[in-house]
């Protein structure tokens, strides 16, 4: 298989590029800042793209790559991947769902407790030898409040079963209403918003969920309401949610992505009320390889013509 | 003949005296609610300000058969022998190692604590702190808000929570309530504890070196007692090895600080997450530089909910106790 050209589009986890190299003809593409001259010399070679979150397989790269066979994303979004162009040409598309469930559902609980009973700040204060004693300012309990989870796929149930751990009775939002479900369904994100304390975003990024917390949202989940986003950064009206945080109409956010990442609105940076995360959700040992050997599963199953494991296209 | 008021009220008034001990930075969230149903004494309120605290005691708290001991104000034997008539102590926090514990058994003196008005809040808390250091929640928090996204890319990966072997230590009020919540997350519960519950389907370890010995995380929820002071020493931290994680919601004393700090430092112990310190506010310096802990100043329970719950509790003891009702939360004085 060693002489199967694949595409690395930006630098990933070592093991997952040494694992590549022992299989396949790897081509790291930010090595080549001459991108036309590198499709020219090479496309005739590539046969996979191995994409994530950052830089994906577009129409542009597709149409560029005339051999290709098959995207594994090192990632379960596929936004940054050409879906529609994928299944035109006949491209196979993989990624990698059910091994970062936990690790993603961990962290919303992680960032439910940071931003309630404000961890982060309070480990700031300590550590600026600042702390007098008798000096504390109430935080908000997080068992028994009410959650409400936009997405009920494989990472919103496991949000839920985490939270009702806490006792927290749990709501939802879904483009459908999941049969046998013990939880409150809402048919609006508004209303959804309207009868919660916390708001988690969980649900895949898709033209129509583009900006699904608007002003609108923002509002009705009001000035003591919580928002949690570990979905993706264009979910969020960035600069409405900024401004009501920095004005006090919403209570408080917990953020692991945003619009133009690596960019935070540095406005957020002096609040208690907010953590913000450099998209770690699925980021620990563990996962991470468990993710780079779907990835390379998936392309060995695929060159040996085997079912793929976690196909989406 | 009318009859003789009762030792510790004021006559005609039907409210008996209660102490109220504290340091002066302490205060009683629910101090006037006290009022409706008690004689407040408060040495830092009632007495002048040239009288000390002990002569104020002598002459004015003689016939005070209830105190309440605020926080972790110290109540120590030379206190409670200028109090000839106290019969109870009521402690506004889960933990009762700042009281003379002796002493109150030697004089058939009760104590109560507030345990169970924190122990959702504290469990919270705890499972916070383990998701911090395992997660790097502060950390990465903190790398973001310094522009090292931007500068420096990714932040170092974490490790998954799921998996892990979590050993409790203690399994009261707080310890049951941490377990119940680390379920989901698909951890493996185990505990040591003063003895073995057997309504609780974890497996039980007799001794905490032999929990650390199996576990990837230890969640220190027990009192502080003689047995249990410097119960996390090195060979508890050497047994739970480098990738090893302590998170501490009980009192600072359970652990050999001094130990932990070095083993943090030389890298021989993967993280901890501490909530109180053997001497705070004091927290040692060396911590401050580290990514692997997570700091916080004794905040565990300071949610409107506790307090609530904890005035709650503190009324209807001292109401219990006035009328020879049962107490609440008495702790066992060994």
């Amino acid at each position: 298989m060693d002489s199967i050209g694949v595409l690395l589009t930006c630098p990933m986890l070592p093991y997952l590029q040494q694992e590549l190299e022992k299989r396949f003809r790897l081509f790291e593409f930010w090595q080549f800042p001459q991108r036309t001259q590198f499709l020219e010399e090479h496309s005739g070679s590539i046969r996979a793209v191995v994409g994530n979150i950052s830089a994906g397989a577009d129409a542009e790269l597709i149409e560029a790559l005339p051999k290709l066979e098959i995207v594994a994303s090192y990632s379960v979004g596929l936004d940054k991947i050409d879906l529609g162009k994928c299944r035109e040409k006949g491209i196979r598309v993989t990624n990698t769902p059910d091994v970062l469930t936990e690790d993603v559902a961990d962290l919303v609980i992680g960032l439910c407790l940071a931003v309630l009973r404000r961890i982060c700040a309070s480990d700031k204060y300590v550590r600026s030898g600042e702390w007098k004693k008798g000096d504390f300012k109430l935080t908000t309990k997080f068992t028994g409040k009410t959650v409400g989870i936009i997405g009920l796929g494989r990472i919103g149930t496991a949000i839920a079963k985490r939270a009702e751990a806490f006792d927290c009775p749990i709501s939802y939002c879904s483009r459908t209403v999941k049969p046998d479900c013990k939880y409150k369904y809402y048919p609006s994100v508004v209303e959804l918003a309207s009868n919660c304390h916390i708001l988690i975003v969980a649900c895949p990024l898709t033209p129509e969920t583009h900006h699904i917390i608007n002003r609108e949202v923002i509002d009705a989940l009001g000035p003591k309401g919580v928002l949690i986003n570990i979905g993706r950064g264009p979910h969020v009206d960035e600069p409405e949610l900024v401004s009501a945080l920095v004005e006090g109409r919403l209570g408080g956010a917990g953020l692991d992505v945003f619009e133009h990442e690596p960019e935070v609105p540095e406005e957020l940076f002096g609040l208690e009320n907010v953590v913000l995360l450099p998209h770690v959700a699925s980021a620990t040992v563990e996962t991470r390889n468990a993710m780079a050997d779907l990835v390379i599963g998936n392309l060995e199953a695929h060159f040996m013509n085997k079912p793929l494991l976690t196909p989406v296209v | 003949m009318s009859s003789l008021p009762e030792p510790g009220t004021e006559p005609g008034s039907g409210r008996p005296d209660v102490l109220v001990h504290r340091f002066r930075s302490f205060d009683l969230p629910f101090h006037a609610s006290l009022n409706d149903h008690f004689t407040i004494l408060d040495p830092w309120t009632d007495s002048p300000p040239d009288e000390p605290a002990h002569a104020f005691l002598a002459r004015r708290a003689g016939r005070a058969r209830a105190l309440v001991c605020v926080g972790p104000t110290t109540l120590p034997a030379d206190t409670l022998r200028l109090l000839p008539s106290l019969r109870v102590v009521i402690g506004t926090s889960a933990g009762v190692d700042h009281i003379d514990l002796r002493e109150c058994r030697r004089r058939g003196i009760a104590v109560t604590n507030a345990g169970a008005a924190f122990a959702e809040d504290v469990a919270d808390y705890a499972v916070a702190l383990l998701l911090d250091v395992l997660r790097r929640i502060s950390a990465a928090d903190r790398y973001l808000k310094e522009g090292l996204w931007l500068k420096s890319g990714n932040y170092p990966l974490g490790s998954k929570l799921g998996g892990k072997r979590v050993g409790i230590v203690g399994l009261g009020n707080i310890g049951s309530q941490v377990a119940k919540r680390l379920q989901p997350f698909g951890c493996d519960i185990a505990y040591n504890s003063r003895s073995k519950k057997p309504s609780f389907p974890f497996p039980y370890h007799a001794t905490v070196h032999d929990l650390a010995a199996n576990s990837d995380v230890l969640v220190l929820c027990c009192a502080l007692t003689e047995e249990t002071h410097h119960v996390i020493n090195r060979e508890v931290m050497t047994v739970l090895g480098d990738r090893g994680v302590i998170i501490n919601v009980g009192r600072g004393s359970l652990i050999d600080e001094n130990e932990l700090v070095q083993f943090l430092v030389r890298g021989e112990l993967g993280g901890a997450g501490l909530d109180v310190f053997e001497d705070e506010p004091n927290v040692p310096k060396e911590l401050f530089g580290l990514d692997s802990v997570v700091l916080s100043p004794h905040r565990a329970v300071i949610t409107p909910e506790s307090f609530e719950a904890m005035r709650e509790l503190t009324v209807s003891n001292l109401k219990a106790f006035f009328v020879n009702e049962p107490l609440s939360c008495l702790v066992r004085l060994e």
